[in-house]
Parts: structure tokens; sequence; C-alpha cells
């Protein structure tokens, strides 16, 4: 109903006093009305990157710099794909990139999924006080890390390796406290009924917790998976050759290789299919990620 | 949000403290003893990683500060001396503006835009989700990439907002390229970028709002207007505070596509605070002063986090309540 409230600033007032005889059903086709049609121009200007992206994707070189520039290519170049994918080793960005979001991925649902039984399920001693300096942790922008632990990095000889993007990432407090929020939620009974049978900790949090927590750990799942392909900052750091690159560092490199001439059409070639796997796994699994905004925004 | 556990975890020490010895004892004995045992252990790889990849590097940060190191001799203790000439740097002062600038414009601009965009999007409608998923795309998407593709867009030659605007008369700026023109520009991407995300969190918090509320407004007699104003703004007020002090706090910290599309260019014009803390850090290898500034950047996101508590009071809907 809250919808409806829209209705008064945008129709002009002609038809809003039309609008106040006719009955509550009318009234709301109309706002539905509206409201699509707003909707949609205004969805028309957010794809309209992404369309320009792909459509500049097929296009010749001399289309490129043609002016005034068509919508769509006259040929559609797919050649465009083979050749901004063999330019730089993109198939080593995409196994680089995905050795590290999976690595990572693993070991949060592990270690997070842990903890946060731990801190959500268990009682005993200096455990708030443990989960309070998580807390105080989460408010420290990672600015303030990256230059202490770039030398931590050094040190243990990880510069330019695969290691400092998967193990730092692995124990977020973040993903702790929404594991642990999560947990807290579940009922007690079904785990006081299994300690009374004589079953472990351990038993109890890998046959009931976990199963129970699967929203929650595909949520944990989605938003590391998403945050892992898209580091940026993190890896720019760490990462300094060619085969050892991420997918976001082999765009970078693609502006830097060619600084005289861009060529527009292999870069959008590039763009599209990195963004490819994150579409894909949003798509899938969209639902616990869209979950997880709301739960972690608003109940925290 | 946060609020809530934080005083349910303050009241636990007390207790604690109150406890005696034999507590103690006890709670490493019995059957207590294997919960605690049980819970220590499975916090345990977690809580070691979080000690040498969070908690360490956090303190070994607060020392980096105070000496001057660039790695490649040992790091001389110098005091204060970074904070000194971090305040009479006029690069930290202009690069603190800058994020200022873009923070301050691109929030207050990117959460009145999702408002509107949350009040047309709540509503049963066919093909609802599929304009949610459309407004949300941006947001999953590489920040990198994104980057990349607006930078072609707002190519001064060929780019093609300089088309449309060349179609309706108008010479388009340099974007980019322009001292002016390269911040507006970033905003606007930055914005296309995040709108999906306070508008998914401002959706959830309309749906929130009980519908008993408006039923009895219409038996007032109440206009759609005054539903809105008297209504539907006030309740959603905890929301959008939420949505602004996230919003703030990452937005002061926005790196990737100022690096990609401008790299702090021209003149220094989009140089932000994290940009040049990283610049300082990893190209002038000034670890000392870079911590120092990364350590200004904590600070002020710090203020700026109270000072919305503090606002909070004024507008917030049952903020004390909370």
């Amino acid at each position: 109903m809250a919808a409806s409230t829209s209705e008064g600033k945008l129709l002009s007032s002609s038809t809003k006093r039309k609008a106040a005889g006719l009955t509550r059903q009318q009234r709301r086709r109309i706002g539905d009305t509206i409201a699509w049609v707003l909707l949609s121009l205004g969805g028309i200007m957010m794809m309209v990157p992404f369309l320009w992206m792909v459509f500049t994707s097929f296009k010749s070189t001399p289309e490129i710099y043609q002016y005034p520039p068509k919508l769509f290519p006259r040929v559609w170049l797919w050649s465009n794909y083979y050749d901004a994918w063999t330019l730089l080793p993109f198939a080593t960005f995409f196994k680089n990139s995905a050795i590290v979001s999976i690595g990572v991925v693993l070991g949060q649902l592990f270690t997070c999924s842990l903890a946060g039984y731990s801190f959500g399920r268990l009682r005993y001693p200096g455990r708030d006080r443990i989960f309070l300096l998580y807390l105080a942790t989460m408010m420290i922008p990672f600015a303030v890390i990256m230059i202490p632990l770039y030398v931590q990095m050094s040190s243990m000889k990880w510069v330019d390796t695969l290691w400092p993007l998967i193990v730092p990432a692995i124990f977020t407090p973040w993903g702790t406290f929404l594991m642990r929020q999560f947990m807290l939620t579940l009922p007690r009974e079904l785990e006081d009924a299994a300690r009374i049978d004589g079953a472990s900790f351990f038993r109890i949090y890998a046959r009931i917790i976990l199963p129970l927590t699967k929203p929650a750990l595909a949520t944990l799942g989605i938003f590391t998976f998403l945050g892992s392909w898209n580091s940026f900052l993190w890896p720019l750091i760490m990462i300094s050759s060619l085969k050892l690159k991420t997918v976001p560092l082999g765009m970078t490199a693609f502006q830097s290789r060619m600084p005289a001439k861009t060529p527009w059409e292999l870069v959008m070639a590039a763009a599209t299919f990195a963004i490819l796997p994150v579409l894909i796994a949003f798509v899938l699994g969209q639902k616990y990620y869209v979950q997880g905004i709301v739960t972690s925004g608003l109940k925290g | 949000m946060t609020n809530s556990t934080m005083t349910k975890v303050a009241s636990a020490p007390a207790q604690i403290r109150r406890s005696k010895l034999s507590e103690l004892r006890r709670a490493f004995t019995g059957l207590q003893g294997e919960e605690t045992l049980a819970g220590l252990f499975f916090i345990l790889p977690n809580f070691l990683g979080f000690v040498a990849f969070s908690l360490f590097p956090i303190a070994f940060a607060v020392y980096i500060t105070f000496t001057e190191w660039n790695l490649a001799k040992p790091p001389v203790f110098i005091g204060f001396q970074n904070f000194v000439t971090l305040w009479s740097d006029p690069l930290f002062w202009k690069t603190l503006g800058n994020t200022i600038y873009y923070t301050f414009v691109a929030v207050p601009t990117g959460v009145f835009a999702a408002f509107w965009l949350a009040i047309l999007m709540n509503r049963k409608m066919k093909g609802i989700l599929f304009f949610r998923t459309i407004y949300f795309l941006p947001q999953i998407t590489l920040t990198v990439a994104a980057a990349v593709v607006w930078s072609w867009l707002y190519n001064p030659e060929l780019g093609l907002f300089n088309f449309l605007l060349d179609m309706v008369g108008i010479q388009g700026p340099r974007w980019l390229g322009s001292t002016t023109w390269a911040m507006p520009a970033i905003i606007i991407m930055g914005n296309w970028q995040g709108i999906g995300f306070a508008m998914l969190i401002l959706l959830a918090g309309l749906q929130g709002i009980p519908d008993q509320f408006y039923e009895a407004s219409e038996i007032d007699g109440a206009s759609d207007w005054q539903k809105l104003r008297y209504i539907t703004v006030p309740m959603l007020t905890p929301t959008i505070f939420f949505v602004v002090v996230t919003s703030l706090i990452g937005a002061f910290q926005g790196f990737d596509q100022f690096y990609v599309m401008t790299n702090g260019g021209p003149a220094k014009s989009t140089t932000t605070l994290v940009l040049y803390i990283f610049q300082n850090g990893f190209s002038f290898f000034k670890m000392g002063y870079g911590s120092a500034l990364a350590f200004m950047l904590f600070v002020s996101i710090l203020i700026i986090t109270l000072v919305q508590w503090q606002l909070a009071n004024r507008w917030v809907y049952g903020f004390q309540d909370d």
C-alpha cells in the first residue's frame, strides 16, 4: 500500500481530481502504469553502459573511430573476443581468479561457520569479550591495514604469490558476525535433545547446525565469491607478474599496454567476459544475495 | 543495528568480574568444561587468522605511524613527526577535500534517487523482479570493468555521452580530462553502481511498514502526499539512517574507479585519500607517512559516523529506543 503514496506526486492535478472519483482498483492500475513507465525509462538508463559495452565489443576498429557513432556494429565481429582473450593471457587471469575466489569461499565457510557456532550457540567464559574484539575491528578501514599487511606478507616471502589474496581473506570478522547472527536465531531444543543423547559438540555442529544454516552459508558464500572476484586494491598491491594477475588486474593491464591508441573494441570484449562469471553467480544466487543484504543490513 | 549486540556484550564482562576463581575452575571441568573446550576449540582456526591478519596488522599500523620507513632500511622512530608533516602537507588537505567532495555529493544524491526508486518499486506488479535485477546489476559488476566501460562512455571525441549532448546541440565537456568535470563524472558512475544496494535496503524498510498505518490514515482521509510525508518518511528514517551511514563509510574509502578512470588526475582533482595512501605506501615507499594518512582516514570516518549518530536524535524516528 505504501506504493500508492507516490501517485499523489506523480499525477497532474487534473488527473488527480478525476482519480478521486475512480475505484481503488482503477487508481492502483494507473499507479502501476506510471511506475512501470518510470521504471522502464530508468532501467534503460541503467542498461546503457552494458549495452554500449556489448555493441562496441563487436565493432571493427574503423567503426570505433567513426563519427557519428552507430548503435549496432555493421558486421558482428566475434573475432574481437578471440583477439582480446589471446592478446593478454586471460585464461590465466581467469584461472587465478577462480583459485583465489574458491579458496577464499571454502576457507570462509569453514572457519566462519565454526566460529559462528562457538559464538552463537556455546556458552563459556570470555566468549563475549572475544566477540567484542571482532566487532571492534570491523570498524577499521582496510586502508589502515594494507601497509602493515604488505610488510607482513613481504617478511613471509608471499609478495607476488596468490597466497596473500587467499589466506588473509579467509578470517573476516564480517563472515563470523554473519554466521553468529544467523545461528542465534535457531531454536535450542534440537541441540539439547542431541546433547542428552550424548552427541559431541562437533557432531551437533556438523549434523544439526550446519544443515539448518544453509541459507546463511549460501549468503556468505555468494558475498565472499563476488567480493573476492571483484577485489582490486589488495591484489594490485601484492601482484606484479603478469602470470599471477587476477581478472580485474588483467583489465588494467590492457589499458596500460596500449597507451597510445586504446583498442576500445577489445577492451569492451574483455570487460564483457570479465563480468560474465559474476553475472552467472548473481543469477544463480540472487535470492540469497538479496536476503543477505536485507538481513545483515537491517537486523545486524 | 550493532548497538543492541554491543550492550548485550558489554554486560557480560561485569558478570565475569563478579565470578570467583572457583567458577572459572567449574568452567573447565565437568559438563561445562566440555562446552568451554569445544567453544574455544571451534573459534581457534578463525581466531588465529583473526589475530594474525586483523589484530596484529592494526597494532603494527600504530607502530609504523611513528616511524620513517622505506622497507630498504630498518624503521626509524620519529615520534609524531609524520603527523606534523601531514598537517602542513597541502596534498593531504587536497585529497581529504576531494574525498569529502565525492562523499557528500554522491551519498545524498544517491540516497535521494534510491528513495524514489524504492517507492516506485514497492508494489506488487508484473515484472517487478525483472526491474529489481536491472537496477541491481551494476552493483555486482566488477568496479574495474565498469570503470573501463565508463571511461569509454566519457571519451570526449568518441564517447556516447558527448555524442548524445552533441545531438541536442551542447558541446560536451572533456569529462575525465577536465579538472571541473572529472569528479562529477566519477560521482555519476558511482551512483549508477551504488543505487541498487541503497534501493534494496530501502525497499526492505518500506515493506516493514505495517499496512494498518495506511489503512487508518485513509479512514481519516489522508491524501497520498500526506501518507508519504507523515507515515512513509518517518517510518523509513531508521532505514535511511542505516543506508546513509554505511554509504558514507563506503564512499569515504573510494579507490577502484578513481585509480582506473583518472588515476587521481587531472592535476590531482580526483585523488582520494585512499589513493594518496596507496601512492605513498606503494609508489614512494613511505610506509610511515602512508600509515599516518591512513590513521587520519580512520579518524575522519569515525568523526563522520559519530556526528551522524548525534544528528540521528533529531530526525531518525524512535532512535533512542534502539
